[in-house]
């Protein structure tokens, strides 16, 4: 099997990520779908560590990590913020700046 | 006889060529990790949705396994489906079952779009990884004292300003949800009296809701009682039940459509 192919997996999971972000309203679902985007970069990113043979792509995935587990905590209190004044977790809901 | 160039061909298949055993593990969970994602996309409960992405996400933990990449699988494992998928069916908890998606599409053609931009990405992303001409150099060499040292020593040489900037991260992500999720008291808390006032003086139930049906049959409080009239008493069932469609019908009574023509016949 060519190795390859984890990247062609890690291109559709992507696209079906997208996919969600686009079409999906509840702000919950949105947010899980931008997870599976980052999930999927950081399998290429394993795939190229293992193609090139150094570590640099697993150092970064463990990077992207990071940053994936600080970007789930404000943007679930954020979630949780516009819930408890609108009362709806709709992307559609929240078209204002205030109020 | 094989010319040159078939036999530079079967070369590069044997240099990028992966373990049988790697080739079954991939076949049986990238689909796997494919048609969860695909549920996760079309599902309408977000609890399930949830539940959809967890599956995906161990499935990729066990793929960087098979990539030489241990450190990085038991991490997916501890961070993506412990903490993070944790703290999302929290937040589905405080926000509750009921907040379903409205399918009512706000901009004209927008879905069909979406999902062309989507297809047209993908295949724009896979096509053009086609002609690559891929190298398999391993990880034997780099993980020579084992995974976790070699990353060790990467992270702490040659990415320690990263890592450095990524605790403060770390830190302004903490504070910044404690701010996001304090909630500061404005108005003083309403007395006992003022409650009842209120309570009154909206024209609501002012007593408590009706309790669910006693039957025979069925005694749950998932069972509706009946109205005087024969209809099922809505508020005598749980919000959240009829969020989550689980709510029975009375035995022996006809569903509401039934009752709505016998109504007209009348």
């Amino acid at each position: 099997m060519n190795p390859m192919n984890y990247v062609y997996l890690s291109a559709m999971l992507f696209s079906i990520g997208a996919a969600g972000v686009l079409l999906r309203r509840n702000a919950i679902v949105v947010f899980m779908c931008v997870e599976l985007m980052l999930n999927a970069t950081n399998l290429a990113f394993v795939t190229f560590a293992r193609m090139q043979g150094n570590l640099d792509g697993q150092v970064i995935a463990f990077f992207v990590m990071v940053v994936a587990a600080c970007e789930v905590v404000v943007g679930l209190a954020i979630i949780v913020t516009i819930f408890r004044t609108r009362r709806s977790a709709s992307v559609d809901g929240a078209n204002l700046l205030k109020y | 006889m094989t010319t040159p160039l078939t036999m530079s061909a079967t070369l590069l298949a044997a240099a990028t060529d992966t373990g049988t055993g790697e080739a079954v593990t991939f076949w049986l969970l990238g689909p796997l990790a494919v048609l969860a994602s695909v549920g996760m996309l079309l599902s309408k409960k977000a609890v399930h949705s949830a539940l959809l992405l967890a599956m995906t996400m161990l499935c990729l933990a066990v793929l960087y396994l098979a990539q030489d990449a241990p450190f990085l699988g038991v991490v997916q494992v501890v961070v993506y489906t412990g903490a993070v998928m944790m703290l999302f069916l929290f937040v589905l908890m405080l926000v509750g079952v009921d907040s379903g998606d409205s399918l009512v599409e706000t901009l004209r053609g927008q879905r069909v779009a979406a999902l062309v931009a989507a297809f047209g990405f993908g295949a724009l992303l896979i096509l053009g990884l086609g002609d690559t001409i891929v190298s398999n150099e391993g990880l034997e060499q780099a993980n020579a004292d084992g995974n976790v040292v070699g990353l060790a020593n990467l992270i702490f040489s040659r990415y320690v300003f990263a890592f450095e900037v990524t605790s403060a991260l770390l830190i302004t992500a903490a504070l910044g949800a404690m701010v996001l999720a304090h909630r500061e008291r404005h108005v003083k808390p309403l007395t006992q009296r003022e409650l009842s006032v209120q309570r009154f003086r909206g024209g609501q139930h002012p007593a408590p809701l009706p309790s669910p049906g006693v039957f025979a049959s069925h005694n749950a409080v998932d069972t509706p009682a009946l109205l005087p009239d024969g209809t099922p008493a809505e508020t005598s069932v749980s919000r959240v039940l009829v969020a989550r469609g689980d709510v029975r019908r009375v035995p022996g009574t006809l569903p509401p459509a039934e009752l709505e023509k016998r109504d007209d016949e009348a």
